[in-house]
């Protein structure tokens, strides 16, 4: 008998939902490794933590941590964060997406978040494929890549999720994948310690939906996948666009201090005001 | 001493607005419910409110329900094509009990339709415009006074039951200036926390009243909020057909159960009338002159003003449908609220509609004749 060994992050979960939904060798289950050890590296209280999230696989990993949690409308992750954070900017709001929810439905608050630079750290887990529903293919979706919507390999573009993020103004954007989780742990950390909009992109394996359709039927074809086809981004830089075509570039791609969404709210209100600051309460008559 | 302002109904709702709590406003511009969004943006820095201009309705309407479980009264303001696009999200509160105000500014409708001119066309929209079934709270307001008083109404309601409230005001009130004075004894309903501590509390275990108090996010309750059918830990329960059925009975049951203690109407000569002349909002200030004229005249008819279209006062309609022979229901639409009239009324009166769309108000020598030609006098 092989003695079971717990997790060191079981305390942060609510053991009473599991087991979880998550299809074996699924990259959430990494992916929340990953934040819990991150979010023991920072002075983060966790008592303190409140996680929203929208619609799709990655978006049921709020529900199972012990913490207050939003689990939202399809897409609509962030407007609601924003709220959250706006309406009691002590809290520390982390957000999980994936690459249906925060490209496709959520685009539009992906960029209007990331112009704000509103202190949110995002998580976003990038499966390339819409796994909740059964394999439809996503904006993030390789070129070429096959899925139940795209059976004869899909014709579009895809979005560079980081990218686009940097370009809306955001104030800290990393991608990795699943297969460097210590450079991912490092990243969220930072994000998380981030005045500002922080966006972490982890690309990983989802062999259910996009392995199967994609003649990589186990977590382990897939993590091969990643490895080979991830290019940091230094190296990249340096390369034709020809050279990096279809691949997955790595590392951070910008860390900058910019002003902050609800501080600037917070300084209009003691300017206007000429008081300080009170906090925003439904539980009293103001 | 009340204080007395000579306001625009949409800045009478702001003001309405900040008296009763509102520490969050979230919306995107449309007209003709701006006036709206463009006072609160000057006055809640004032009072340590927040203002954010989102991307989006549908972003309004998302991060109304986050401000909410922040621990602050939130609300939205916006017009007919906004309520369409924040239909998701206003169900999502409904299902997740979160208080949050909407105000609705009607202009003409369908689609973008007529931007500046009045009309009541999302009375159905509101109703039933999220999929699935719930009892949403409206009010309609008739003067600057009203806007003013039914938003604070509109707070306390959304407090009380934990679900989204409507204003349903139109252009012409919105748009409309009046004296309005402000009392100086306003009744604040404040959010009441849990009893229990955090161990023994089930967020979604109602007491009686149907309502469970409900905590703020970072209060230690850890409570986990999601639109899918729960149950009382806030679990997802999707596949059990009890948790989903007595989950929405609920909350549709903690609105009728209480129905009469949200119904607010006003009747005016109604005793001795034959032909009752039924309206909500700004339809009732020309129906009021026309009843006068009527009475005048010697003829037997009464005014009901319905103060909340939603819930709908089926006991009040009940009552006068068996008492007069006649009812006539005034709307600024081709008939909406007419077919809830005849659902109470039955074949207990004869129902009529008097609707008009294009923007004009009803006229009081219009609504005369119409009343002459059903009496045939």
């Amino acid at each position: 008998m092989v003695e079971e060994k717990q997790s060191p992050f079981l305390k942060y979960l609510r053991e009473d939902r599991l087991p979880h939904i998550f299809c074996p060798g699924c990259g959430n289950g990494m992916v929340m490794n990953a934040f819990f050890k991150a979010l023991e590296g920072t002075d983060i209280d966790f008592d303190n933590i409140a996680m929203v999230s929208g619609i799709g696989c990655s978006s049921r990993i709020p529900g199972y941590v012990k913490c207050d949690s939003l689990h939202t409308t399809h897409g609509r992750a962030l407007p609601f964060a924003t709220g959250l954070k706006v309406g009691n900017p002590d809290l520390d709001v982390i957000v999980f997406t994936g690459d249906g929810d925060g490209a496709s439905i959520g685009g539009n608050h992906l960029i209007h978040a990331a112009r704000r630079n509103i202190n949110l750290t995002v998580i976003c887990v990038n499966n390339n494929i819409y796994g909740m529903t059964g394999g439809q293919i996503s904006p993030t979706s390789p070129k070429g890549s096959y899925a139940t919507t795209a059976p004869y390999g899909s014709k579009d573009v895809p979005f560079n999720l980081s990218e686009l993020v940097v370009a809306a103004g955001a104030s800290y954007v990393a991608r990795w994948t699943s297969t460097n989780p210590l450079q991912l742990v490092n990243s969220i950390k930072k994000g998380l310690n981030t005045n500002g909009f922080a966006f972490i992109e982890v690309v990983t394996q989802c062999p259910t939906y996009y392995g199967r359709k994609n003649k990589m039927k186990t977590a382990t074809s897939m993590f091969e996948y990643l490895k080979e086809n991830s290019i940091n981004k230094r190296k990249a830089d340096k390369m034709t666009p020809e050279e990096i075509e279809d691949k997955i570039i790595i590392g951070e791609f910008i860390n900058r201090q910019e002003p902050e969404f609800t501080d600037n709210v917070q300084k209009l209100d003691e300017e206007t005001s000429k008081k300080p600051y009170k906090k925003r309460t439904a539980y009293e008559e103001l | 001493m009340s204080e007395e302002y000579f306001l625009l109904g949409n800045e009478a709702c702001a003001k309405g607005a900040i008296y009763a709590g509102c520490r969050f406003f979230a919306g995107y511009p449309i007209t003709p419910s701006t006036e709206i969004a463009e006072a609160l943006a000057r006055e809640l820095p004032k009072v340590d409110g927040a203002f954010v201009q989102m991307e989006d309705e549908i972003a309004s309407a998302g991060a109304l329900v986050g401000a909410s479980w922040s621990g602050a009264k939130s609300m939205t303001a916006t017009s007919g094509p906004g309520i369409s696009l924040m239909q998701e999200n206003i169900g999502y509160a409904f299902i997740t009990e979160t208080p949050i105000v909407i105000i609705n500014v009607q202009r003409g409708s369908p689609s973008t339709g007529q931007p500046t001119m009045s009309s009541q066309s999302d009375m159905m929209q509101v109703r039933w415009g999220s999929h699935g079934d719930y009892e949403p709270i409206a009010l309609a307001p008739s003067s600057v006074q009203e806007f003013f008083d039914f938003t604070i109404e509109a707070f306390n309601l959304a407090e009380k039951y934990r679900c989204p409230v409507f204003v349903m005001s139109d252009e012409a009130v919105g748009h409309m200036r009046e004296k309005m004075s402000i009392p100086n004894d306003i009744n604040v309903q404040t959010r009441q926390m849990p009893e229990e501590s955090p161990e023994d509390y089930l967020p979604f275990k109602a007491p009686e009243n149907g309502t469970p108090k409900m905590p703020a996010f970072g209060d230690g309750y850890n409570v986990a909020i999601t639109g899918l059918t729960h149950d009382e830990k806030g679990y997802p329960d999707t596949n059990n057909p009890k948790t989903h059925s007595q989950l929405v009975k609920r909350l549709c049951d903690k609105i009728l159960k209480n129905r009469e203690n949200i119904v607010s109407f006003k009747e005016e000569d109604c005793d001795d009338a034959d032909l009752i002349v039924i309206t909500y909002g700004s339809p009732y200030r020309s129906a009021k002159t026309a009843v006068n004229q009527a009475r005048e005249e010697g003829l037997k008819v009464g005014s009901l003003k319905i103060n909340t279209p939603w819930p709908f006062p089926d006991e009040e309609l009940e009552k006068i449908a068996k008492q007069a022979d006649d009812l006539l229901v005034l709307e600024q639409n081709l008939g909406q609220m007419v077919h809830e009239v005849e659902r109470v009324a039955k074949s207990d009166a004869n129902v009529h509609l008097f609707g008009k769309i294009g923007g004009e108000l009803h006229k009081p020598d219009e609504i005369l004749t119409k009343i002459k030609e059903i009496k045939g006098v």
